[in-house]
């Protein structure tokens, strides 16, 4: 059952697949396009929804089996590689960690199928594009379900090439192309870590299965035995590849770009589900970060700075997608920033509420777009609330969600993540992501504003088409709407749960206990200035502070792009708007370097051994057309040569013969 | 005057040099077939005179072989002629020059 939940979707891309390479898509037309657009996205839509039920009961059978979720199940399908020490199977693990991960993934990702339904209705290629989504859902299931680390670094491949693919689908346009590529490249910075670091972990730990490797990393006596910076050099190699998958700072560059793709394929990958891969994977190394301090650290100010640094940027951005795509950047800083406080519980709990708000703003997006045909420049929308209700009711839940207002899912998961820096005894790090928190809220109330509020900014012809998407987009967002309010059930703390009298407290922490690593009680009670309530307090008023000031900005300002007075101000304005030129720093340091290295070594062999190469080859051709002369044909010269040969072996001997005696 | 063996080998050298040269210079086919006969009479008179004058047998044996086997290569020779001049209506040897390179 578990290895079906892997399969289903890849049975699904083969099927699509294989109508795709009979080469209809695209020549059908009228009734029979239609029917065999439906039948493949129902068979994509029902590869993933198998999925989704079935782990949701595998995830149900662990919760009766034991309520902590303390027998992980497992499913070993082969032997794939056996070579000394080195043995690792096709195996798949379903443990409390994996269980949440597989049920975002396939429920979010269904969601997301359905409604890819309608929003690629117009597109050509419907089969291609449903081949590369099964395929990208395939490989994401190995890597959260996969029970070794070169099974996760097969799914780590595999959603890279499917966002490849669908950050490119529309190849026609060289940018996207160029896109696809971009994020295929940096991300491969970031693989090259990652590997290394599975090399590092066979050396050392002579296994590359979890259990194996994590089972001796609790064992203190085998700890001890092993030096402290080989287990942060592990931990650092593993971040690198988080760095690159998760979009954090300085490899987060890929990501806006990736929004090229179709909007539906941002929401699952660029948004939901891929990027969160890096924070999946820190937190499955739960046992090895928490045992290296530095690393910890490392993450955390990487962590922070980008939460903080990608946020600064979406303040400024005019495009509905980039805001959206350095809002994600942010908020999988903010992931990472609990996992490098050690609170890797509360990094899970904001990816799953994470994966319904983004999600849900993603489809938002998505939709808007489709009722503005095409226009994604906030500054020429306003006023949609009116004509399209569905989407802006539903995005400003989700707007309110990621904002942290209180009672929605992602005030839960930010709340728990802040306090659990202020109980770390990290204080700095909960300001900062205090502040980031305020910029969350304010550019999410831009965002928002300039969107849907105000006055229409559009052309007449655009707004007078401007129209409602159909059910199969809008259901989708009205689920995750809900998702989005009731997220942060999963997770309440404590001692909210005890003042109403809320009896399913810190679900989320107690089911994960089993497989992530969980600090009980405060190990710095020292720096507790303030209580929880107070904590709590200095969420709930950083959320609003963003709020009111994007209110008070934008709405006051009828969607009107604000004036910023003083040098300052313009210069700060002016390096946001240009995501403080990392772009072109890359450029001017990595990309033209190389580029002119490049040309360097093309010329040399071009010059140098293009050109010997072919002197060599031109010598020879000319002495032997000078030679090929000699061959005339002509029976006497053949003779007078042998008897001019003959003459000179005589005289030869002659000479030699008369030496000898 | 009496006929050394020398008078013998100087005759065979000027036939031998009179093969070769007429091989080299003549454009009939037939002629240079002739000069050939020529170069290797020459080399069976040489055999000749050799056998005698070391007075063994191997020599005469000798000529006899490669008089034989003149015999069967004057034949398919003018076989070759005769096909050729069949082709080309004409014996004249630069003609032939087909594997010229």
């Amino acid at each position: 059952m578990l290895a079906l939940i892997v399969l289903a979707p890849l049975a699904g891309a083969i099927f699509n697949g294989l109508f795709f390479a009979t080469g209809l898509c695209g020549k059908l037309t009228g009734t029979a396009r239609h029917t065999s657009d439906r039948i493949v996205g129902t068979v994509a839509c029902a590869a993933v929804l198998v999925s989704a039920l079935l782990s949701t009961r595998l995830f149900l059978d662990l919760l009766s089996q034991n309520p902590a979720g303390a027998e992980p199940i497992t499913a070993e399908l082969f032997t794939w590689m056996l070579s000394g020490t080195l043995d690792v199977s096709f195996e798949f693990l379903f443990d409390s960690l994996s269980a949440v991960m597989a049920l975002v993934v396939t429920w979010v990702g269904f969601l997301i199928h359905v409604y890819s339904i309608g929003y690629m209705h117009h597109d050509r290629c419907y089969a291609r594009y449903f081949t590369y989504l099964n395929i990208f859902v395939f490989f994401m299931l190995v890597l959260i379900l996969g029970n070794n680390f070169p099974l996760m670094f097969v799914g780590w491949e595999g959603v890279g090439l499917a966002s490849y693919l669908l950050i490119g689908f529309w190849y026609e346009d060289s940018f996207r192309v160029y896109a696809g590529r971009k994020a295929f490249v940096v991300n491969r910075i970031g693989d090259f870590g990652f590997i290394l670091g599975i090399f590092l972990i066979f050396t050392v730990f002579g296994s590359l299965n979890y259990q194996d490797v994590f089972s001796q990393l609790g064992d203190p006596t085998f700890v001890s035995g092993i030096s402290q910076s080989l287990i942060t050099a592990m931990a650092l190699l593993l971040f690198v590849g988080a760095v690159g998958k998760s979009a954090q700072f300085p490899l987060h560059v890929w990501l806006p770009d990736a929004m090229a793709g179709p909007t539906a394929v941002s929401a699952l990958i660029h948004a939901a589900t891929m990027v969160t891969a890096g924070v999946y994977m820190v937190s499955r190394c739960s046992a090895l970060f928490d045992l290296s301090p530095v690393a910890s650290n490392v993450v955390l100010i990487v962590a922070a700075f980008t939460a903080f640094f990608a946020a600064t940027i979406a303040i400024t951005q005019n495009d509905i997608k980039k805001v959206l795509a350095y809002s994600t950047v942010s908020q999988l800083g903010y992931m990472l920033m609990a996992a490098g406080a050690g609170a890797y519980v509360f990094s899970i709990f904001h990816l799953v509420t994470h994966a319904f708000f983004k999600a849900l703003l993603f489809l938002g997006a998505g939709s808007v777009i489709h009722a503005m045909a095409g226009e994604q420049d906030i500054r020429k929308m306003g006023g949609l609330r009116g004509m399209i209700p569905v989407t802006a009711v539903t995005f400003l839940v989700a707007t309110l969600a990621i904002s942290g207002v209180p009672l929605f899912s992602g005030f839960f998961s930010k709340d728990e993540i802040l306090a659990s820096l202020y109980n770390g005894g990290h204080t700095f790090f909960w300001v900062a992501g205090l502040v980031t928190a305020v910029l969350t809220a304010f550019y999410m109330t831009r965002l928002y504003i300039l969107t849907f509020e105000g006055a229409a900014r559009m052309d007449y012809k655009t707004k007078s088409r401007v129209h409602e998407s159909p059910a199969v987009m809008t259901i989708p967002l009205v689920v995750l709407a809900v998702l989005s309010v009731l997220g942060g059930l999963l997770g309440v703390p404590e001692f909210i749960g005890e003042s109403v009298g809320f009896h399913y407290t810190g679900l989320i922490e107690k089911f994960l206990s089993s497989s992530v690593v969980v600090h009980h009680g405060a190990e710095h009670a020292s720096s507790h200035h303030f209580g929880h309530w107070t904590l709590v307090g200095f969420s709930v008023l950083a959320a609003f502070a963003g709020i009111v000031a994007g209110i008070f900005v934008y709405y006051r300002g009828q969607g009107k792009t604000v004036a910023v007075s003083g040098q300052t101000a313009e210069a700060v304005r002016r390096g946001s708007f240009n995501k403080w030129y990392v772009d072109e720093i890359y450029e001017a340091v990595f990309v033209s370097p190389f580029n002119y290295i490049s040309g360097l070594s093309s010329d040399f062999d071009r010059s140098v051994i293009d050109s010997s190469l072919d002197g060599l080859s031109d010598f020879v051709r000319d002495l032997s057309r000078r030679l090929s002369a000699l061959q005339s044909g002509l029976l006497r010269y053949y003779a007078a040569a042998m008897v001019g040969g003959v003459v000179v072996i005589i005289v030869i001997l002659f000479i030699y013969g008369s030496m000898d005696s | 005057m009496e006929i050394t063996v020398t008078h013998y080998v100087v005759l065979a050298s000027v036939l031998f040099a009179t093969g070769v040269y007429g091989v080299i210079t003549r454009k009939n086919i037939l002629v240079v077939l002739m000069c050939l006969e020529l170069m290797l009479n020459s080399c069976n008179l040489l055999f000749v005179v050799f056998s005698r004058l070391y007075e063994g047998a191997t020599g005469h044996v000798f000529v006899l072989m490669s008089v034989t086997v003149a015999a069967a290569e004057v034949a398919v020779g003018l076989a070759f002629v005769v096909s050729i001049y069949r082709q080309k209506e004409s014996l004249d040897i630069d003609l032939l020059k087909l594997l010229r390179g």
